[in-house]
């Protein structure tokens, strides 16, 4: 029983972080119809950007440090779109290539000035005590993490669903002609997307801090994971997105736990039968 | 073939100048400098460890001005970025482009074993750092020789000294799923279930691995768990370790590169009192180390490590042989059994090698402690003169297959 339960919360608050990294992937993606292979780099450099915060201001709040780093790659995120995907608009493979290049940049000018040793990101002093659930000790940063990724979920939700800016997203995201034909300014409505999501993922860099830590290579183990969910999830669904870190978050526990040779199979097979018999993921729409 | 006059004085008055200048040759140093090759990763996620064995290398011979046995040196440092295909071909750049005379490297098993052959066929003297067993059991090389430890050669004094003097019954063991893990794991749980202890729980975790929540949870309880991880893996788990409470619950004990001094300058106050093992220690009370490691400090304000502290070793290793053979390195058979018949007093304590090129020599158990406000592992035991076949017989030993994630099986894990 003990097993169930654990691993249970152990599977929502993986789902949680999950849900940080892969929202602003599924964003871009929905809208820009691109891949963004530089979201795992983005995700890294929030959490780098925190670990030197916290480190340098002792005491710093991460939720601060969440809402700093997030502004910051928001920016980073936000010139590259400027400077460089807007240039390759015509070209939707160099696009991908381009955003794979700069996840190189990211990762070893990352290296340069962080060197190759793990910066840990200190979990909050008032939530460092583990938490006692049904007479079971359990992280408490691992249960605020998943009630960050609902705040994040419904925050987004009204954002796209309940104001104007959303409003012409979803326009962007069904016809993007049509929506250029009536007056949206696409292009300013990528940049600010790419911005959005660029902005979460280092937000999410940071909040997943104390559970990864900051170390070369995350950015590799992270992107694949948001590739799963979104591909799971359904492309451009916010509701694909959230659903799908749940369920991967679910997988990649119980499958650990349960089969652990055989982890990385059991977490890929469920996206490969997806791919193969319901393209559009579990929530995406059949695009026209 | 014939010859004109003016070729044939020619050629005599250059055989001239060449006998008398002779003479001043040999008094003086050969012009060419002797060209150490190093292969280490600079970049990827084993950089930590890779930019460790520069720095130490480089500084080893600043401290000798370039200069060893009397002759220049030149290093030549190839970044294999910790991927396999990449080591071979900067081994081979070292080798063909830049006629190196011996090499020293690579960090990762899986790196040295791309290239093991290779080196071998081109007849290369090399100082092997990685830890893969069989490089020096079932298939040793002539021009190998290793100045580390194999994976599991420090572990048997730990599992021996849990059992004996920790009076541990039931560990658990936990590290990457790679061929260094599983081979330190086997030579643990080896030692320590031929002391009379048992293993109850195996976990082997992916390189790559997020999130250890999954694996901490499953952890059974236990006298103590050993960590059999490198990098930033180990760190990784045990702060997830330590925020689901398990370190309250059962003690932690860890293989040579669990805690290294890497890994320790960003840890806190969580990692005191662990106990590791390892062939080095920054702490090490020994002349030598006594100057390298406060130098070391000093010029890059961290503690050395077994990154640094294995080029550190390689040099003065290299500096005896080369002593000995008049830096001759022209020789390779003669460096080579110069470098086996060293016998060299080093940072480590003295090194000897054993027939298959691994080192013999001491190996430490190690406590984390606090001192002058950074943490440190100091020595709490010495385990003099440890081989690689630990207390076994040697014949015997090689007759079984090498190390693997099921050899020898464990038999007292509990469901």
């Amino acid at each position: 029983m003990q097993f169930w339960i654990i691993q249970g919360l152990n599977s929502l608050s993986l789902g949680g972080l999950l849900f940080l990294l892969s929202s602003g992937f599924s964003l871009i993606f929905g809208l820009m119809r691109l891949a963004n292979l530089t979201h795992g780099a983005f995700f890294m450099l929030g959490t780098y950007f925190a670990a030197t915060a916290m480190r340098a201001y002792d005491g710093l709040n991460i939720w601060v440090a969440a809402l700093g780093a997030g502004i910051a790659v928001a920016a980073v995120g936000g010139l590259f779109e400027r400077l460089v995907l807007t240039r390759l608009k015509a070209n939707p493979l160099g696009q991908v290539l381009v955003t794979l290049g700069m996840s190189f940049i990211i990762s070893d000018a990352c290296l340069m000035f962080w060197g190759g040793d793990s910066i840990p990101v200190p979990t909050p002093p008032n939530l460092q005590s583990p938490t006692r659930v049904f007479g079971f000790v359990f992280p408490t940063y691992r249960l605020v993490l998943v009630g960050c990724a609902i705040a994040t979920a419904i925050l987004l939700y009204f954002l796209i669903e309940r104001t104007r800016l959303g409003a012409m997203i979803r326009a962007g995201v069904d016809d993007r002609q049509m929506a250029r034909a009536v007056g949206i300014p696409v292009s300013n409505l990528f940049t600010l997307v790419f911005c959005l999501g660029a902005g979460i993922a280092g937000a999410g860099g940071v909040l997943g801090g104390p559970v990864l830590s900051a170390y070369p290579g995350l950015d590799a183990d992270m992107l694949p994971l948001a590739l799963i969910v979104v591909i799971l999830g359904g492309i451009g669904s916010l509701l694909g997105a959230f659903i799908g870190s749940f369920i991967i978050g679910i997988i990649y526990t119980f499958g650990t736990a349960l089969f652990p040779e055989l982890a990385y199979i059991i977490l890929f097979l469920p996206m490969i039968f997806v791919i193969a018999f319901r393209p559009q993921g579990l929530f995406g729409r059949v695009s026209t | 073939m014939t010859m004109s006059r003016r070729q044939f004085v020619g050629s005599v008055a250059g055989a001239g100048i060449t006998s008398l200048a002779a003479p001043h040759f040999l008094s003086a140093q050969p012009s060419e400098p002797i060209r150490i090759g190093l292969l280490a990763a600079k970049t990827g996620p084993l950089a930590s460890g890779g930019i460790d064995m520069d720095l130490a290398l480089t500084m080893f011979l600043r401290e000798r001005e370039n200069t060893l046995a009397g002759r220049k040196v030149e290093l030549i440092v190839a970044d294999t970025a910790g991927v396999p295909a990449t080591a071979r071909t900067k081994a081979q750049e070292l080798v063909e482009k830049n006629n190196v005379h011996c090499i020293i490297g690579p960090l990762a098993a899986f790196e040295a074993l791309a290239i093991a052959d290779y080196l071998t066929e081109k007849e290369m003297p090399t100082l092997g750092v990685a830890a893969a067993e069989d490089m020096t059991q079932r298939h040793p090389s002539p021009w190998f020789v290793r100045l580390t430890s194999t994976s599991a050669q420090c572990a048997y004094p730990l599992a021996d000294y849990a059992a004996k003097e920790l009076k541990y019954k039931r560990i658990v063991t936990i590290a990457d799923d790679f061929a260094y893990g599983h081979e330190m794991c086997a030579g643990f749980q080896r030692s320590f279930e031929d002391s009379g202890g048992k293993i109850i729980q195996k976990i082997f975790t992916p390189l790559a691995t997020p999130d250890y929540g999954s694996y901490v949870a499953q952890v059974k309880t236990g006298d103590a768990i050993f960590l059999g991880t490198a990098g930033s893996n180990g760190f990784r788990f045990l702060r997830q370790f330590i925020e689901y409470g398990l370190k309250d619950k059962m003690a932690v004990i860890g293989g040579m590169t669990a805690l290294d001094e890497s890994v320790l300058r960003n840890m806190g106050d969580e990692a005191l009192g662990i106990l590791t093992t390892s062939w080095y220690s920054a702490e090490l009370d020994n002349p030598l180390n006594k100057a390298f490691a406060p130098a070391f400090r000093k010029q890059f304000k961290y503690d050395p490590g077994y990154y640094a502290g294995s080029t550190y070793v390689s040099g003065e290793v290299l500096e005896v042989a080369l002593k000995s053979i008049k830096a001759n390195v022209e020789d390779k058979k003669a460096l080579m059994a110069a470098i086996r018949g060293s016998n060299a007093d080093t940072v480590r304590g003295v090194i000897k090698f054993d027939g298959s090129g691994n080192a013999i020599g001491n190996v430490y158990i190690r406590k984390v402690t606090k001192s002058d406000g950074r943490l440190v592992n100091s020595v709490i035991k010495t385990y003099p003169d440890v081989t690689q076949f630990w207390t076994y017989d040697k014949a015997a030993f090689l007759k079984n297959p090498v190390y693997s994630r099921d050899y020898p099986p464990a038999q007292n894990l509990e469901q």
